[in-house]
């Protein structure tokens, strides 16, 4: 006789929760990387339920360029308000005030720069030993292929070809002086699962994610949307108003949003499973020369 | 080009959130094509973006190892070392998904030296599909390829007979290797064994049914991962099965509520069932379940759950928490399958970590048993293990910890160690059975008698008496004995004749009536060793019956195990190690037993030795095997 058996989200879920119980009991000093987008709410979300009815014992952890969009902001503001944790947030202030931004230097200079170093800044100072990262196996080939538990070295450096062995649901904690460890607990989940478990537990997210009507203008074939007065016009370019919406967030000027109705999470499923390009599609930063994630990998990008 | 447009997809247009999720693994020998046939299989479920096969379609170009065409393999191999080298060197874990199932599939490399990247990308499958190239037939990498599964626990296989093209779809070739296959792997108790005839590169019999194979006639790749019933677990599945919560964390955010969370790794859990806390054997009554801020009245395996419990309850991290009923079992010493997986050698008698469910504690190897060569299945003696080795191992914890035997529980009986330097995974392994039992712990009813005693030594105590001659080997064999046993970790004593009469007996001499007194007094000692919870091995000539039978009515039933030591008394004098036979031969001691005093050979010794026929070490191991 065969029990009611866990399938589905309740799996994920309760391997995500896991994660998040396994990560603390061994961590100095545990942070949460939130970046506002919806993988970092559900990644959020399953702490504050791994925890419940305690607060989750870790901050977050938000590594601003300064270049996110508006309503990105406003939604932090609100998540971190009703969390009840602790939000740090990190800009490379050297590099800001020296004028990197998204334009002058190229889109991978910028995010190296202003995300991996950044990040690389804020973990040193505080001493970070465990942090939680939203990435998922599927968004990305290299990705495909790290560990949930994953391991850096001193300077934060992953080598993919060291990797820990990591079998069953039995991680590896111990840590070295100087080492520390990534922790992924969305590994396997898909696109497709985080919308529908945003959909079942009625996750707040940035209305980004949804169409309505914007200014955007077209570069490279995607729409990119002028969220305020920094974004500097090329010649011929008029901003237009388009109803967009977003698949991935990050800096305004190099998220490529698609002309869509979708409205509702019902809608943004269905554009989902029906999408005929990958979620990364739009980020710029993957695609700019052959096995770029890896190399930002190797270097300590999420 | 093969690539068929999306008019043929298998991408459902709805998927439902609780479909169930099935994750199976992809391994065979090096070019079987695994790659090339999960990248087909994402390609056919329409799980591959037009911007990722854009992106492989100019990759084909670069690294591509099928000329002009798309080579799917390349969507897999993500990692850039893999695509020079044109090899997968790392598990890579893909994601799928039909109208009936979503699927997770870890590709895992073929080649020998990362044998321990099968093993963990089998750890979490629930099923094989195992490739062969048609044109090799079933070879030593596909055999242990097969063992690995077995071992790892995964009972369905589907042998994949690939590149059938390149054979002409003849049925006699599939027909062979599938026979050939089944023959091989009727040792590995797999529970279903599927062989599909295939070409992953043309896309035959992975969603449509070939027209090049027609006289296969049963289902094809997908329509077999859609349907197959897999469960991981021999009884973990069942509602008979009992409850085991492993102890992960607790929850105590304020004085009024302390929870212990954990993930359900059998059976089910339900407000107001009596569990047994374990190792401690305390007993509690489930007061409420919570999954984040809802409370269930009852949570399943897989489930990761809050718990609390009516009244005081003292639970920590590593605990078990069991149905009352039937409570798991907890033990220091096990015997284990081993994989080793790091290039420095598992050297026995060295301190690991070993973590098993959510308790971590010292661990060394005492003896490998034997070690398995993977391609023929035979056992071999080794000293040591290097890297990739599967042995059978007895290994000794630092303290007691709660187990099943892995065939029964992967998270209760799965287990990795973890070098205490470099602080990288070295081994995993899998509890066959504890090597001394403990089971039922109940402490609540405890007294300080033997029992409690034993339990705290994880022993069984006993008097093991070796009664013969004098030279006969008595000491020899009880000290060789003892050498065994407490390498096992077992806490012994030696009551030796010679040395008792020393002591204790030294206003003791050889007449009949004293002979019968050292007896008693040695008995009696050797009881409260036993009731102290102590493996005693007496060894003394004791030549009378009725002397031994004395001595046997001190114990309970089963405690008191005669060996008598027998040799013929012309081998005894002509070993004479102490020169004794000698000194009575020429009249210098009397009463010598043998020469002068009788001695009565036991009418129903427990275990009979010959030692002129068998060696002291062949003699020590009979008995270890008569302990059990």
């Amino acid at each position: 006789m065969n029990i009611s058996k866990v399938s589905g989200l309740r799996l994920l879920e309760a391997e995500s929760m896991e994660i998040f119980r396994e990560a603390v009991t061994t961590a100095r000093r545990p942070v949460l990387m939130y970046s506002i987008g919806k993988d970092s709410s559900v990644m959020l979300h399953l702490a504050k339920k791994a925890f419940f009815p305690a607060t989750p014992p870790f901050p977050l952890l938000h590594v601003d360029t300064t270049w996110k969009f508006r309503e990105m902001y406003a939604h932090r503001t609100r998540v971190a308000a009703e969390s009840g944790m602790e939000l740090i947030v990190h800009t490379n202030r050297a590099a800001l005030e020296a004028g990197v931004n998204p334009f002058s230097q190229g889109s991978s200079f910028y995010t190296d720069v202003m995300k991996t170093e950044a990040l690389k800044q804020v973990l040193d100072e505080r001493q970070f030993d465990v942090v939680f990262g939203g990435a998922r196996r599927d968004e990305e080939k290299s990705r495909a292929k790290e560990r949930i538990f994953s391991f850096r070295g001193v300077g934060h450096r992953w080598d993919p070809k060291v990797q820990r062995p990591e079998l069953w649901n039995l991680y590896n904690t111990h840590v070295k002086s100087g080492e520390s460890i990534r922790v992924f607990p969305l590994s396997n989940w898909t696109e497709l699962d985080v919308w529908q478990y945003i959909k079942q537990e009625d996750i707040p997210l940035v209305p980004l994610y949804f169409a309505k009507e914007r200014p955007v203008v077209e570069r490279n074939g995607g729409w990119i949307m002028v969220d305020d007065d920094r974004l500097p016009l090329l010649p011929g370019e008029k901003p237009q108003i388009r109803s967009v919406r977003f698949r991935t967030l990050g800096c305004y000027p190099l998220s490529g949003a698609f002309e869509s109705v979708a409205t509702t999470l019902d809608a943004v499923i269905a554009e989902t499973i029906t999408a005929q390009c990958s979620e990364r599609q739009g980020r710029r930063i993957d695609s700019d020369r052959p096995g770029s994630m890896e190399k930002k990998k190797q270097e300590g990008y999420f | 080009m093969a690539v068929k447009g999306p008019e043929e997809s298998t991408r459902p247009a709805t998927i439902d959130a609780d479909v169930s999720t099935l994750r199976f693994i992809t391994c065979g020998s090096v070019d079987d094509g695994k790659s090339t046939l999960i990248g087909r299989l994402l390609h056919e479920s329409k799980c591959i973006f037009d911007d990722q096969l854009q992106a492989i379609e100019t990759d084909s170009k670069q690294y591509g190892t099928q000329g002009e065409r798309i080579d799917f393999a390349l969507l897999v191999d993500g990692l850039q070392a893999e695509r020079e080298q044109g090899i997968t060197i790392d598990v890579a874990y893909r994601f799928f998904s039909t109208e009936k199932r979503k699927f997770i599939v870890a590709d895992t490399p073929g080649h020998e030296q990362y044998t321990r990247n099968m093993a963990t990308g089998a750890s979490t499958a629930e099923l094989a599909i195992l490739l062969v190239d048609a044109r090799k037939g079933v070879l030593t990498q596909t055999r242990r390829h097969s063992r690995i599964v077995a071992m790892m626990g995964i009972r369905h296989v589907v042998l994949a007979i690939n590149k059938m093209d390149m054979v002409g779809f003849d049925l006699a070739i599939f027909n062979a290797i599938e026979a050939e296959y089944r023959e091989f792997c009727s040792e590995l108790k797999f529970s279903s064994l599927l062989a599909i005839p295939l070409s992953a590169l043309e896309g035959d019999n992975i969603s449509q049914r070939s027209p090049n194979t027609l006289w296969y006639l049963g289902p094809t790749l997908i329509e077999c991962l859609n349907a197959i019933e897999v469960d991981t677990d021999d009884h973990a599945a069942t509602l008979d099965t009992p409850m085991r919560l492993p102890i992960q964390y607790i929850n105590r955010p304020h004085q009024d509520f302390r929870a212990a969370c954990g993930r359900i790794a059998a059976g089910e859990l339900k407000v107001g069932q009596r569990v047994s806390i374990l190792p401690s054997g305390v007993r509690a009554t489930v007061k409420e379940i919570f999954v984040g801020e809802r409370a269930f009245a009852m949570q399943s395996k897989g489930e990761s759950v809050a718990v609390t419990f009516a009244g005081d309850v003292d639970v920590s991290r590593g605990d078990v928490i069991a149905s009352a009923d039937f409570p798991a079992e907890a033990a220091d010493q096990f015997e284990a399958r081993l994989l080793w997986m790091a290039e420095r050698p598992m050297i026995p008698g060295r301190p690991y970590w070993l973590k098993l469910h959510c308790k971590e504690v010292t661990a060394t190897i005492t003896e490998i048993k034997y070690c398995v060569d993977v391609d023929t299945g035979t056992h071999l003696a080794s000293k040591t293990l290097a890297l990739n080795e599967i042995a059978m191992v007895n290994i000794s914890l630092s303290q007691p910890v709660v187990f099943e035997p892995y065939s029964r529980n992967r998270t209760l009986g799965g287990f990795i160690l973890i070098d205490k330097l470099t602080a990288e995974t070295v081994g995993a392994g899998m509890i066959e059975f504890a090597l001394r039992r403990a089971s039922n712990i109940q402490w609540q009813k405890l007294e300080i008698n033997r029992q409690a005693r034993e339990f705290i030594k994880q022993q069984t105590a006993s008097c093991i008496w070796f009664t013969g001659l004098s030279g006969a080997g008595k000491s020899t064999i009880a000290n060789l004995l003892e050498k065994r046993l407490h390498a096992d970790g077992r806490h012994t004593y030696i009551l030796d004749g010679d040395n008792v009469r020393h002591g204790l007996n030294r206003d003791l001499g050889f007449t009949e009536a004293d002979r019968v007194e050292n007896i008693r007094r040695v008995g009696e000692v050797a009881k409260l060793m036993v009731d102290a919870g102590l493996i005693v091995l007496v060894s003394f000539i004791s030549p009378y019956e009725s002397e031994r039978l004395l001595a046997r009515a001190l114990f309970a039933e089963g405690k008191f195990v005669e060996v008598y030591v027998d040799a013929p008394l012309e081998e005894c004098e002509k070993r004479d190690a102490k020169g004794l036979y000698a000194k009575a031969r020429r009249g210098e001691l009397k009463n010598f037993t043998g020469i002068d005093s009788e001695y009565q050979p036991p009418g129903a010794p427990d275990v009979h030795l010959f030692t002129s026929r068998m060696s002291a070490e062949a003699c020590a191991k009979h008995i270890l095997d008569w302990m059990g």
